[in-house]
């Protein structure tokens, strides 16, 4: 069959799937007085419309930060401002000032669901095709099969369409980023970094791996004729300045935007997340030993010191695989260490690891299913059970089998040739199994029986704690791989080095 | 696609795992009454004793299926009740917890493994030429995706609520038995399936007249007619006592209690009206609008004088009569169905061809079915497009015929699911299905299947979707003429119906060759 109507298949089964669990409920659906993300969407649609731009981000009678406050950058109000004004051509109710607050309706819930849809169509597919398509190795159907198993992934779908976020728009424009970069066009793909970045502030756990690469390449020409950092600067800039226009009459407003996208004050973790400083805190209470400055300190230097030699290597080696390579490492070590992060921000590393679907399939399908398995109770606390356990197994089953990824497990496939250091990878079919087998099984638990009396968290700390054991092996696994870099087996064609 | 060679069969659980994975997901959406006409079937079968079935009538959806279908329901509701109890009460009229929801969808999931294997079945017993050796073009992959990723099947069994995947399973599974000549199997299997649900009936003509004329004579004569002194005996016994004991195990207990002419009564409502609330797109819906065109055009011309107010699609189930053109009744109807498949059965009788003819001859029963019955649902037309794409991946005109087919058909369905929230699925799952059947039954038989006019009809499709949806609601007349919407749908949808069904019958009438053998 010709590869377009493949392709078009997939597409339409991605979308279908998109669809299918948004069906399902959302986040703090029926749950007054705080309802969830969805109702924060929703009132930063009922802010932007109503309230001037200066008063968006302060706080006013009008505009209550304590209720989901504004707190992600510029570009988010501007979408929210244009949502804004198409709810209330169809039903002014649903941006009512003051009124409108916890408003709940089958229309609306349609309204909501369709621009996340749309925005998804408009930005997050036509890059993954084209990444696909023009970014990766391989025949024609392993490309159409790499759309599919991208466009599968749980974690984004049940977030985006499930929970409720827009991550596809800031993960969309990174990865729109991304191919700018792989295909020798460094300023658009800056210019579509800078405005993810301006979408979410998270998206700067990727900033690390395009400020080597750029400079890295700009060091490889040459400093004297470093003429496209030159270009690339001023875009950056540039579009900087464009985003934040309307802040920028005020040196109040912008500082307390940033304190808005920053907040210093909230501590090392809230909630139960994956990361380091949540795991460590099951045996050493580091919340309440340290001081909030020491914390801040601390996490900070243990994330640079995760990022270096990453970027590092990324700076002396500047090519499009050390890049992908690098972005995962970057933002892994980001959720692992940093601050305040949560749970959804595994996305994160999540979308560069679907870059490495063709190349790592195992590696890759690993982590993407242990990062979905890491959100599962927030997922529970949504109500999304069901489409969680749907989408979850129809990726494992469909990755593995279409990408073959157990056929590329030998020790010389997964990169490891020269290397000792990790043995138990070489074991890696049957451990993935039984990783897999794991997950479902607490996954199972966690919905089935009640925790005992005295250890109310059980089921969410199990969950986060094996999810931080696998990250951190898999860090330490992409990190071996791109600073090792032994040549591929599997690439015919010389690597380009730009 | 992953290293398995197109012989080993391992994309055949791939596909039937997907497909399942996106039935459940749908669990949530939309569901018509008829899920709470299950309900209440799983609700009698459990809590009243079987002499109490056929009576009771606490709910206005009583059961009108033939037994077996009830002792089904009852297995069910075995499982039912370690879901939620409350579902089993017949008095809980409209009950739909998100319990009693899950268990209904995941039975409808879960009974769908007949099907699969049905398919399965099948794409075993296709015939193929030396083609390529690339997977996606083999024929049993693509009648296995075209069966098993069915949009009609998705939509009215997993979305709008029937457990027709069940039924078409068993349907699908006798046909591959004849196909696979286990004629005997294959009897048995019909019978069950009319004791499941009698609106098999319709196609039995196929089944009798087949299996008299190519099994009970075993040999023909040199010129292809019956050779009336190879009667079998034994396969004649054979075959009446299959399906004389299946129908006493269904009907039996009714008939030991006296009730047959009360099960009966519920089998056959004829109160109904000659369409259902939605016109399924068959003769009678071109019929009914003749006719109001001609009572329009009478009015105008003055030739007639003041008329009933007829209200066909009100959207209730309701009696009308006709303006113009004579009143059908439910005997007419039935009289134009046999007048309609006598020419086809004959023609198997005359000249079998084998299994396959026999095939053609059932799916041009049902379309027969479909066009002239009464109170005919627009879902009947599954019964006619799942087994012709059986021979769709055959047969080149069959592949053209099946397009045709199937694309309106589907697109008929659309009424089915009115809410908004429902409109993003039907459309994404049709262009899938749509696009599916073009590109892969065009790469099959290498060249396009269907000619401009063709084309053009079934792209003005998307054009009175359009008109219907995102038009007309912005003209005024939505509130005084709101039917305008379906009839325009029905009607459009009524003449690609016919015109396959017209050259499926030219296909059967055609004189072939040589008889084929069984």
């Amino acid at each position: 069959m010709d590869t377009w109507s493949l392709l078009s298949i997939c597409v339409l089964l991605g979308l279908t799937t998109r669809w299918a669990v948004s069906l399902n409920s959302y986040s703090g659906a029926g749950k007054p007085p705080m309802f969830g993300d969805y109702e924060a969407q929703r009132h930063w649609q009922e802010i932007t419309y109503n309230l001037p731009v200066h008063e968006w981000y302060f706080n006013t009678t009008d505009n209550n930060l304590n209720y989901w406050g504004l707190d992600y950058p510029p570009l988010t109000a501007y979408h929210s401002l244009l949502c804004g004004h198409v709810a209330s051509l169809i039903n002014p109710d649903w941006v009512e000032l003051h009124t409108s607050q916890g408003f709940e309706s089958s229309a609306h819930k349609l309204f909501m669901r369709a621009t996340v849809l749309i925005a998804d169509l408009l930005m997050y597919v036509p890059a993954v095709v084209l990444y696909c398509f023009y970014l990766s190795e391989g025949s024609n159907r392993k490309k159409v099969c790499l759309v599919l198993c991208i466009l599968l992934y749980p974690g984004l779908i049940l977030i985006d369409y499930g929970h409720f976020q827009y991550n596809s728009i800031s993960l969309g424009l990174a990865l729109w980023g991304v191919l700018g970069l792989g295909l020798g066009w460094d300023m658009l793909g800056s210019l579509a970094f800078v405005l993810a970045v301006n979408y979410k502030q998270m998206e700067l756990y990727h900033s690390l791996p395009f400020f080597c690469y750029l400079l890295g390449k700009c060091f490889k020409q040459g400093m004297g004729l470093c003429i496209n950092g030159n270009f690339i600067a001023v875009t950056v800039l540039v579009t900087f300045t464009l985003c934040w226009l309307p802040f920028l009459t005020d040196p109040g407003q912008v500082l307390q935007v940033l304190h808005r996208l920053f907040p210093v004050g909230r501590g090392l973790f809230e909630d139960k997340v994956a990361n380091t400083w949540c795991s460590l805190n099951v045996l050493i209470k580091i919340k309440t030993i340290l001081s909030t400055d020491t914390q801040l300190y601390l996490s900070l230097a243990a994330t640079l010191l995760a990022a270096l030699p990453s970027s590092i290597k990324l700076l002396t080696k500047p090519t499009l695989w050390q890049f992908k390579l690098a972005l995962v490492n970057s933002s892994l070590a980001f959720f692992l260490f940093s601050f305040q992060v949560h749970e959804k921000s595994i996305l994160l590393p999540a979308l560069p690891v679907c870059l490495l679907l063709g190349d790592l399939p195992l590696p890759a399908v690993w982590f993407l299913q242990a990062s979905t398995f890491s959100m599962l109770p927030l997922f529970l606390k949504d109500g999304l059970f069901v489409p969680y356990a749907v989408t979850s197994s129809a990726f494992v089953f469909y990755s593995v089998y279409l990408l073959s990824a157990l056929e590329h497990s030998s020790e010389e496939e997964l990169q490891l040739k020269s290397l000792s250091l990790l043995p138990f990878l070489s074991q890696s079919p049957g451990q993935f199994y039984l990783s897999v087998a794991a997950m479902a099984g607490l996954s199972f638990m966690s919905v089935a029986l009640a925790p005992p009396a005295r250890l109310p968290d059980l089921f969410p700390l199990l969950v986060s704690v094996f999810s931080f054991l696998h990250f951190l092996g898999l860090l330490l696994y992409f990190n071996v791989v791109q600073i090792a870099e032994p040549p591929s087996p599997r690439r015919k064609n010389p690597k380009k080095t730009e | 696609m992953a290293a398995s060679t197109a012989d080993s069969w391992s994309w055949f659980p791939a596909l039937a795992l997907g497909v399942s994975f996106l039935k459940c997901l749908m669990i949530n959406s939309y569901h018509s009454t008829d899920f709470e006409v299950h309900r209440n079937w799983l609700a009698i079968t459990h809590s009243l004793p079987v002499s109490k079935w056929y009576h009771e009538s606490t709910s206005e959806w009583t059961l009108d299926y033939p037994p077996l279908f009830a002792w089904f329901e009852y297995g069910l509701s075995h499982v039912a009740q370690h879901f939620d109890k409350k579902m089993l009460v017949v008095q809980n009229l409209g009950y739909a917890s998100p319990a009693t929801v899950l268990f209904q969808r995941l039975s409808v999931i879960a009974t769908d493994v007949v099907f699969i294997y049905a398919v399965r079945e099948c794409c075993r017993s296709v015939r193929e030429e030396k083609g390529s050796k690339d997977l996606l073009v083999r024929p049993y992959f693509i009648l296995a995706a075209l069966l098993l990723w069915n949009y009609g099947l998705l939509i009215v069994d997993h979305i709008h609520f029937q457990y027709n995947g069940f039924l078409c399973g068993i349907l699908l599974l006798s046909v591959a038995r004849h196909l696979q000549g286990r004629h005997l199997e294959g009897a048995f299997l019909f019978a069950v399936l009319l004791n499941l649900k009698h609106i098999y009936l319709y196609i039995a003509p196929a089944y009798g007249i087949f299996l008299l004329r190519s099994y009970c004579f075993t040999k023909d004569n040199t010129d292809g007619s019956v050779r009336w002194s190879s009667l079998s005996l034994v396969r004649l016994i054979a075959l009446g006592s299959i399906v004389i004991s299946v129908c006493a195990l269904s009907f039996g207990p009714f008939i030991a209690m006296g009730q047959l002419p009360q099960v009966l009564s519920r089998l056959f409502p004829f109160k109904r009206g000659l369409c259902h609330a939605y016109w399924a797109p068959n003769i009678w819906a071109l019929y009914n609008v003749v006719d109001k065109a001609l009572s329009v055009l009478g009015l105008r011309l003055k030739l007639l004088a003041n008329l009933p107010k007829a209200s066909m699609t009100g959207g209730l189930v309701q009696e009308f009569q006709h303006s113009v053109l004579p009143s059908v009744s439910p005997s007419a109807t039935l009289i134009c169905t046999l007048v309609s498949i006598l020419p086809a059965v004959l023609s198997i009788w005359r000249c079998p061809r084998g299994a396959r003819g026999f095939l053609r001859c059932l799916v041009v029963c049902a379309l027969c079915s479909f066009m002239f019955g009464w109170h005919v649902h627009e879902k009947a037309i599954l019964m006619a497009i799942l087994p012709l794409s059986v021979l769709a991946v055959e047969s080149r005109e069959d592949a053209g015929i099946f397009l045709m087919l199937a694309t309106t058909g589907h697109y008929s369905l659309f009424p089915l699911l009115f809410t908004a929230t429902e409109m993003p699925t039907k459309v994404l799952l049709i262009l899938l299905f749509t696009l599916y059947s073009f590109t892969s039954l065009k790469k099959l038989f290498r060249g396009f299947l269907l000619n401009t006019l063709e084309v053009t009809y079934l792209l003005g499709l998307i054009a009175v979707e359009i008109i219907c949806e995102v038009v007309y609601p912005l003209l005024p007349w939505k509130q005084t003429l709101p039917f305008v919407t379906l009839l325009a749908k029905s009607v459009y949808c009524s003449l690609g119906v016919s015109y396959s069904f017209i050259r499926l019958y030219l296909s059967i009438l055609r004189p072939t060759d040589k008889p084929k053998e069984l």
